[in-house]
């Protein structure tokens, strides 16, 4: 029990009653929370996407039409549940809590606040306790998102295949080679993460970003931020990346023969993973919840608490990674399908890998003392050698298919 | 910029405050408060098809001659015509017969005014009212008594339509343009009787007069 839960002093010693309820409350406030935001995530979404195609969007239910996604949400539960009749009724009927239930789990890992300020490091006193704003935070945390984001997949693909239909086991099809693909890329790039960081607790890495140059995204080299963002956006099947569901090819791709509240809990999974995502891309990169921090000074906003402060944070750094997701959105049109399995394996994959080479080398060459330079140019070498035999083997392999007669 | 240019168009467009979209309507919260800001709509196209209309001659008689032509058209069978001879000292029609029940189901209508097209007299046309709203399926049968133009020669403002100003002008569009059977030759000819407050309706003018507007 210590060694999972140790890293949040609540858990530590005996269980009282006290913890028991503030944890039960984390469940509670982080469950609502992801409902809400995901809610506001679908207003902000169609607002934004509207505004990029000069369009008002919606309007109408409640002030800005904020209450639209209610609406829909409502007007889906009213609807009739459609089972079709070659579906394969129990897997069916479980495909989309597959898909939504990881999308929550994943966010109990992020931290979603806390007092970053006068050396606390994220602690705030909840009921005297001394305490995380963050639902869990085990030693493993980062693997622990990957592992439910790899989870995901079989919601998505059961979803199709249980369908009985042949569209939706199209999609289906399309979404699980691609979140495969795409799942090495998303993994090699946080690796990065993780070597320079030393810890794999999502708290520990927030906590080493004290300042703007302590960022992992400085401190790993910009590359591997680059890679994982478009990872992620194929890992959520996001535009340009959403042949899953491409509506011109595959009708409405795994979830064509979903109606009622299951397609709700798909699209409910969709949003919420986006913002799953973004809030993850902020803790691995962005310093999560610590205040921003340029050569010393500490930016503050006023009239917030400090225990406040970090959520304020967060809320503005994942804001701007959901605005650029929906900016992705109404601007990239959608790759072809082989060029989307060109970008993953030969672009994403061989150069997240390098990278962490690189990295791994700088810090053997740091710990044994060797020069820096030479181990940078040494490491360049091999890497333009590895990318060198990398495309040799590819213009063979591309004239043995001409040679076959291929069309590409 | 490349690669990168799109991503600039869209974030140039999101600053814009022209907006293409009208306010359609602002609903009745809007409405009570008088706000015709809010309440807007474009103007429509004068051969728009909408809710049909019963025409009548310029002295006030029907023009339906209850043939049923209009019934066997219809390619969602929604229109119910039933015609009676006409009562020789008090006619409702110049002809033998006149439409005695005439009645159009408008969950089934798909507006595709191929009754217009098929009407000897020009008796059914379009107006330019797509707006349907019912509670229930009887409210959705229009019968003769809604159908019929007023005595000004206008389509008659149900109590649960919305028309707006100028748009009960325009109820023959389709019809003058298809007459007959929408062949060019006939582009410009007057081939159609007086109307009920509008007398011999002009024809639309003639395509390259209408590019010319256009441009």
């Amino acid at each position: 029990m210590d060694a999972i839960l140790a890293v949040d002093p609540l858990l530590e010693g005996n269980l009282l009653w006290t913890p028991l309820l503030i944890v039960l409350l984390k469940v509670l406030v982080v469950f609502v929370v992801g409902l809400v935001a995901t809610m506001l995530m679908v207003w902000f979404e169609r607002k934004v996407i509207a505004g990029m195609q000069n369009r008002v969007g919606p309007n109408k239910a409640g002030p800005f039409g904020l209450l639209q996604t209610l609406a829909d949400g409502t007007k889906l539960f009213l609807k009739e549940d459609l089972i079709p009749e070659r579906a394969d009724r129990f897997v069916f009927k479980l495909a989309p809590y597959l898909a939504f239930v990881p999308a929550f789990l994943a966010f109990a890992i992020i931290p979603l606040g806390g007092d970053y300020r006068n050396g606390n490091g994220g602690m705030v006193e909840l009921f005297g306790h001394q305490t995380r704003v963050q639902l869990a935070d085990p030693p493993v945390g980062v693997l622990f998102a990957l592992a439910i984001s790899a989870i995901a997949v079989y919601g998505i693909m059961l979803a199709g295949w249980a369908s009985g239909s042949k569209y939706p086991l199209l999609g289906s099809v399309r979404a699980s080679a691609q979140m495969v693909s795409y799942e090495a890329a998303l993994g090699l790039s946080v690796a990065c993460v993780l070597l320079v960081a030393g810890t794999m607790s999502t708290s520990g890495i927030v906590n080493l970003q004290g300042s703007v140059g302590n960022w992992n995204v400085v401190t790993t080299g910009f590359v591997p931020f680059f890679i994982f963002v478009i990872a992620a956006t194929a890992e959520l099947n996001r535009p340009p990346f959403d042949l899953v569901e491409a509506e011109q090819e595959l009708v409405g791709g795994f979830n064509t023969e979903y109606a009622s509240i299951r397609f709700a809990l798909f699209y409910l999974a969709e949003f919420m993973n986006t913002i799953t995502m973004s809030a993850l891309i902020v803790t691995l990169f962005f310093g999560g919840p610590q205040p921003v921090s340029i050569g010393g000074t500490t930016l503050d906003i006023p009239l917030i608490p400090n225990a406040l402060e970090g959520t304020v944070w967060l809320l503005l750094k994942v804001l701007v990674f959901l605005y650029i997701y929906v900016w992705f959105r109404a601007t990239l049109p959608r790759f072809r399908y082989d060029q989307l399995m060109d970008l993953g394996w030969k672009v994403l994959i061989p150069a997240s890998l390098g990278w962490f080479m690189l990295l791994a080398a700088q810090r053997v060459g740091e710990d044994a003392g060797w020069d820096r330079i030479v181990v940078t140019l040494v490491t360049a070498l091999v890497l333009i050698g590895g990318y060198t035999l990398l495309q040799l083997a590819m213009k063979v392999s591309r004239d043995n298919r001409d040679r076959d007669g291929a069309s590409f | 910029m490349g690669y990168f240019g799109g991503f600039l168009v869209t974030l140039r467009q999101h600053g814009y405050k022209n907006k293409v979209t009208t306010q359609y309507s602002g609903g009745r919260v809007f409405r009570r408060k008088n706000r015709d800001d809010k309440d807007q709509k474009i103007d429509k196209p004068e051969r728009l098809h909408g809710r049909h209309v019963l025409n009548r001659y310029e002295d006030g008689m029907e023009k339906c001659i209850g043939c049923e032509l209009c019934a066997g058209v219809c390619p969602a069978r929604c229109i119910y015509v039933r015609g009676r001879d006409n009562d020789p000292d008090n006619p409702t029609s110049p002809g033998e017969r006149f439409g005695f029940v005439y009645e159009i189901n408008y969950l089934r209508c798909i507006h595709c005014d191929l009754c217009v097209e098929a009407c000897p007299t020009e008796a059914i046309t379009e107006t330019k009212l797509f707006e349907f709203s019912f509670t229930n399926r009887k409210d959705a049968i229009y019968t003769k008594a809604e159908l019929l133009v007023g005595d000004d020669g206008k389509p008659q403002h149900l109590p649960w339509e919305d028309w707006r100003e100028g748009e009960d002008e325009h109820t023959s569009g389709w019809m003058r343009a298809t007459a007959p059977s929408g062949d060019a030759t006939f582009e410009g000819t007057v081939a159609w009787s007086g109307e009920l407050g509008y007398g011999v309706r002009a024809p639309e003018p003639a395509q390259d007069v209408r590019d010319e507007e256009d441009n």
